[in-house]
C-alpha cells in the first residue's frame, strides 16, 4: 500500500521535471517543444499506482511527461530524450511527444492513439495476459471522431482498454466551452461503458477512484471511461498563455501539491522535496553531459 | 519453375489465409462483412470464419479506426489482416499510416515492430464509380517505412500474401479487383504462353517478360497489378500489326523502389514506357521516370512515355469509364511515339 508520501514525492519530482524543462528551454539547452503536465500530476500519479508495468500498457499523448515518469520513473532517458541526446530513451527520434519504453508508449496526433489503444486491448485480451490498456485522453481529443469509434469497439468487443479524459478545460488556447458541447461523462455512457467522474486535485481521491475503475476493468474485462476534471498551471507549451490570471489564481488554491503536502509533517515533506531536488540535479547534470543524438552516435 | 495452375485469384488468396490461419495463431483477420455465411465483398474471407470463429472479427464501418486497432495489434505481437472494402477507403485510415503505423518503429528507434497487413481491392472496369474504382496506390508510394505490394495474374500471388504476413514491416497488400477472376497465369518452363518469361526479386519478385527471348526489344514497359493484362495485350498488338518488339517488367513490390529489373530491360531495350491504372499526376510512373533517368541516362534514347488514368474522376457509365482509364490503344500509341522505336 502506497503512502501519501510516496504520492506526494512522485508529484513533486513531476512538478520539478517540468519547471527544469521550461528552464532548459530558457537556458536554450531544449529545443522543438514541450507539453508539461504541470498541475495535473495527481492524476498520472494516483491512477498509475494502479497499473503493473511488468504487464498493463499506457498509451499517452502529446502531455506524456507525467504519465511517463509514473509509469517508467525512467527520469534520465526522458530529460535525454526532450533533449535531444543519444541516451534518449527513443534515442533523440522521437522528443518530447514520442516516446516508447516497455509498455509504455505516445504519440502526438490527438485522437491517433485511441484506436491504437484499442487494438493494444484487443491484442492482450487475445493472448490472455490480463493486462489492461490505458489511454490518455484530454478535453481536446474529444473533437476528434475516431475516439467514438474506438469506445463503440472497445464495448462491442468487450475490451481492456481504460480510457481516461483528462479535462483541463483548454485545448491548447480554446476554452472548454468553445470547443465541446454536451457532456463529457455521457459520452462514455452512450456506448454502454461504465464510466466516473472526478472533480478533485486530490491524489489519494483520485487514488482510490482509479483503483475501482481498474478492479472492474480487471474483474469484467469491458471497458471504462474515466472523467477526471482538472487544470494545467502551464502554458499549452511554453509561453503561450492569455488566460485570465484571476482564473489561475484561484485554481492555484486547488494545487495537488498543496492538497496532499498539507497533510504531511513538514519536516517529513522537506526531506521529500530535497530528495527530488538531488535527484533531478544528478539527473540534468548526467542529461547535460551525454553526447548528442547524432547520426552515428550510439548510445 | 512452377507448374501451371488453374486457380483464379480470388481462391488463390482464400486458399493462402487458410494455410496462414492453420499455421500460425496469432493470425487474425478483421474487417466489415468478412462472416461466412458472406465471406466478404469480395469472397475472399470465405470459409474462415467458420473455421476460426475466434479469429476472423467482423467490425463497424469504422475504417479510420481500423488501421490504428490493427498497429495496436501488432505492437503486441500479432499478425493482423485488415480488410478495407474498397481501397478507395484507404483515405480515411490515412492518419493511422502516416503518422502511427509507419512512423511507429523508427520513431521508437527500433524497439517495436508494426508486422500488420492491409488487404485491399483497387482499380476500376466494373462500373463502380467515383468512389469505388479508384487506385490510390501512390497515396501510400512516398510514406516512408512502408511496404506496398500489389500482385499481378502472372504472380503467385498466394505466397506473395503469405510473404506479407511473415513480413516485419507493414504490407499494404493492393489486390486489382480484375485479378480476383482471373485465372492465375504462372510459368511454365520459363514462358508463359509464347512469352519468355523471368522472375526476380525476394520475396515480392519482378516478372519480365519478353516474346524473342530479350533480344530484340526496343523498349520496356513497366507495369503492375491489374494493367498487366492490358500491357501484355497491347505488346501482343504491336508485334502482330507493326512487328515491334517490346519487354515487359511487372513488379509486385511498389515500395521500397526497387528497379533492378527496369534496369535490366532498359540496357537491353533503350527506352522506357510506364503504365498505370491510376491518375497521371505525381504518381508511380512519374517516381520510376525520375529514378530511371538518374540512374540509367546513358541507356535511353529517349524521353520516357507514361500511359496512365486522366487527371480526373473515374465515371460509372461503362463507356465514360473505358475513356478515362488507360487502353491498350494508350500503350500502344506510347511505344510508338518513342524514338527509334518506327524505323
Amino acid at each position: 500500500m502506497e503512502t501519501l508520501a510516496t504520492f506526494y514525492e512522485r508529484m513533486f519530482f513531476i512538478r520539478r521535471f517540468e519547471e527544469t524543462l521550461l528552464d532548459l528551454f530558457s537556458l536554450g539547452k531544449l529545443v522543438g517543444t514541450t507539453h508539461t503536465y504541470i498541475g495535473q500530476e495527481a492524476n498520472a500519479v494516483g491512477l498509475i499506482e494502479h497499473l503493473d508495468p511488468d504487464v498493463d500498457t499506457v498509451f499517452s499523448n502529446h502531455r506524456c511527461h507525467g504519465h511517463y515518469l509514473a509509469f517508467t520513473d525512467d527520469a534520465f532517458g526522458l530529460l535525454c530524450e526532450v533533449m535531444g541526446k543519444a541516451p534518449g530513451v527513443c534515442g533523440g527520434k522521437g522528443g518530447s511527444q514520442h516516446l516508447c519504453k516497455g509498455n509504455f508508449y505516445s504519440n502526438g496526433v490527438l485522437g491517433s492513439i485511441v484506436p491504437v489503444a484499442t487494438g493494444i486491448g484487443l491484442a492482450e485480451k487475445r493472448k490472455g495476459t490480463g493486462a489492461v490498456s490505458t489511454v490518455f485522453l484530454g478535453d481536446g481529443t474529444l473533437g476528434e471522431g475516431v475516439t467514438y469509434e474506438s469506445l463503440n469497439l472497445a464495448s462491442l468487443w468487450h475490451l481492456p482498454v481504460f480510457f481516461v479524459v483528462e479535462n483541463n478545460h483548454y485545448a491548447q488556447s480554446t476554452p472548454v466551452e468553445l470547443e465541446l458541447a454536451g457532456s463529457i461523462a455521457a459520452r462514455g455512457a452512450a456506448f454502454g461503458v461504465e464510466v466516473d467522474e472526478l472533480d478533485t486535485t486530490d491524489v489519494q481521491v483520485i487514488h482510490e477512484a482509479a483503483g475501482r475503475a481498474v478492479a472492474r476493468i480487471r474483474e469484467t474485462g469491458a471497458p471504462f471511461f474515466l472523467v477526471l476534471n482538472t487544470y494545467r498551471f502551464s502554458p499549452h507549451s511554453k509561453s503561450d498563455d492569455q488566460r485570465d490570471p484571476d482564473e489561475l489564481e484561484e485554481r492555484r488554491t486547488r494545487d495537488p501539491l498543496l492538497v496532499a503536502g498539507a497533510r504531511l509533517d513538514e519536516a517529513e515533506r522537506k526531506a521529500l522535496e530535497e530528495r527530488c531536488e538531488e535527484r533531478l540535479a544528478e539527473t540534468v547534470e548526467a542529461a547535460d553531459e551525454a553526447p548528442a543524438a547524432a547520426p552515428g552516435v550510439a548510445a | 519453375m512452377s507448374t501451371v495452375q488453374q486457380k483464379r485469384g480470388v481462391q488463390a488468396l482464400n486458399e493462402t489465409l487458410h494455410a496462414l490461419f492453420a499455421e500460425r495463431d496469432d493470425v487474425v483477420l478483421f474487417g466489415e462483412d468478412v462472416l461466412d455465411p458472406y465471406g466478404g465483398a469480395f469472397k475472399v474471407t470465405q470459409g474462415l470464419s467458420d473455421a476460426y470463429p475466434d479469429r476472423v472479427l467482423t467490425t463497424p464501418i469504422s475504417e479510420a479506426s481500423l488501421f490504428g486497432v490493427a498497429a495496436g495489434m501488432a505492437l503486441r505481437g500479432q499478425r493482423p489482416i485488415l480488410e478495407i472494402m474498397f481501397g478507395d477507403f484507404v483515405a480515411l485510415g490515412l492518419d493511422q499510416i502516416v503518422n502511427g503505423i509507419s512512423k511507429f518503429r523508427e520513431m521508437y528507434d527500433d524497439q517495436v515492430t508494426v508486422p500488420l497487413v492491409v488487404r485491399t481491392p483497387m482499380g476500376g472496369r466494373r462500373g463502380y464509380g467515383p468512389t469505388h474504382s479508384q487506385s490510390l496506390e501512390k497515396l501510400l508510394l512516398g510514406i516512408p517505412n512502408i511496404c506496398v505490394v500489389a500482385p499481378s495474374e502472372c504472380h503467385d500471388v498466394g505466397s506473395l500474401l503469405a510473404a506479407a504476413v511473415e513480413d516485419e514491416r507493414p504490407v499494404f497488400f493492393i489486390e486489382n479487383k480484375l485479378l480476383y477472376g482471373r485465372v492465375i497465369r504462372r510459368p511454365d518452363h520459363g514462358h508463359i504462353g509464347e512469352l519468355a518469361v523471368r522472375e526476380s526479386g525476394d520475396p515480392y519478385p519482378a516478372l519480365t517478360f519478353s516474346a524473342t527471348d530479350f533480344t530484340e526489344g526496343v523498349a520496356t514497359v513497366v507495369t503492375y497489378g491489374g494493367m498487366l493484362p492490358v500491357v501484355l495485350d497491347a505488346v501482343t498488338e504491336l508485334v502482330l500489326e507493326q512487328e515491334i518488339f517490346c519487354e515487359v517488367v511487372a513488379l509486385s513490390q511498389l515500395v521500397p523502389i526497387e528497379l533492378d529489373a527496369v534496369l535490366e530491360s532498359v540496357a537491353r531495350t533503350g527506352a522506357l514506357v510506364t503504365a498505370e491504372e491510376g491518375t497521371l499526376t505525381g504518381g508511380f510512373g512519374a517516381e520510376i521516370a525520375a529514378r530511371v533517368q538518374e540512374a540509367a541516362w546513358s541507356d535511353l534514347r529517349a524521353p520516357v512515355q507514361r500511359v496512365a488514368a486522366r487527371d480526373g474522376i473515374i465515371p460509372s457509365a461503362r463507356p465514360l469509364e473505358d475513356d478515362m482509364l488507360p487502353s491498350v490503344e494508350d500503350v500502344v500509341a506510347a511505344v510508338t511515339a518513342l524514338d527509334g522505336v518506327r524505323s
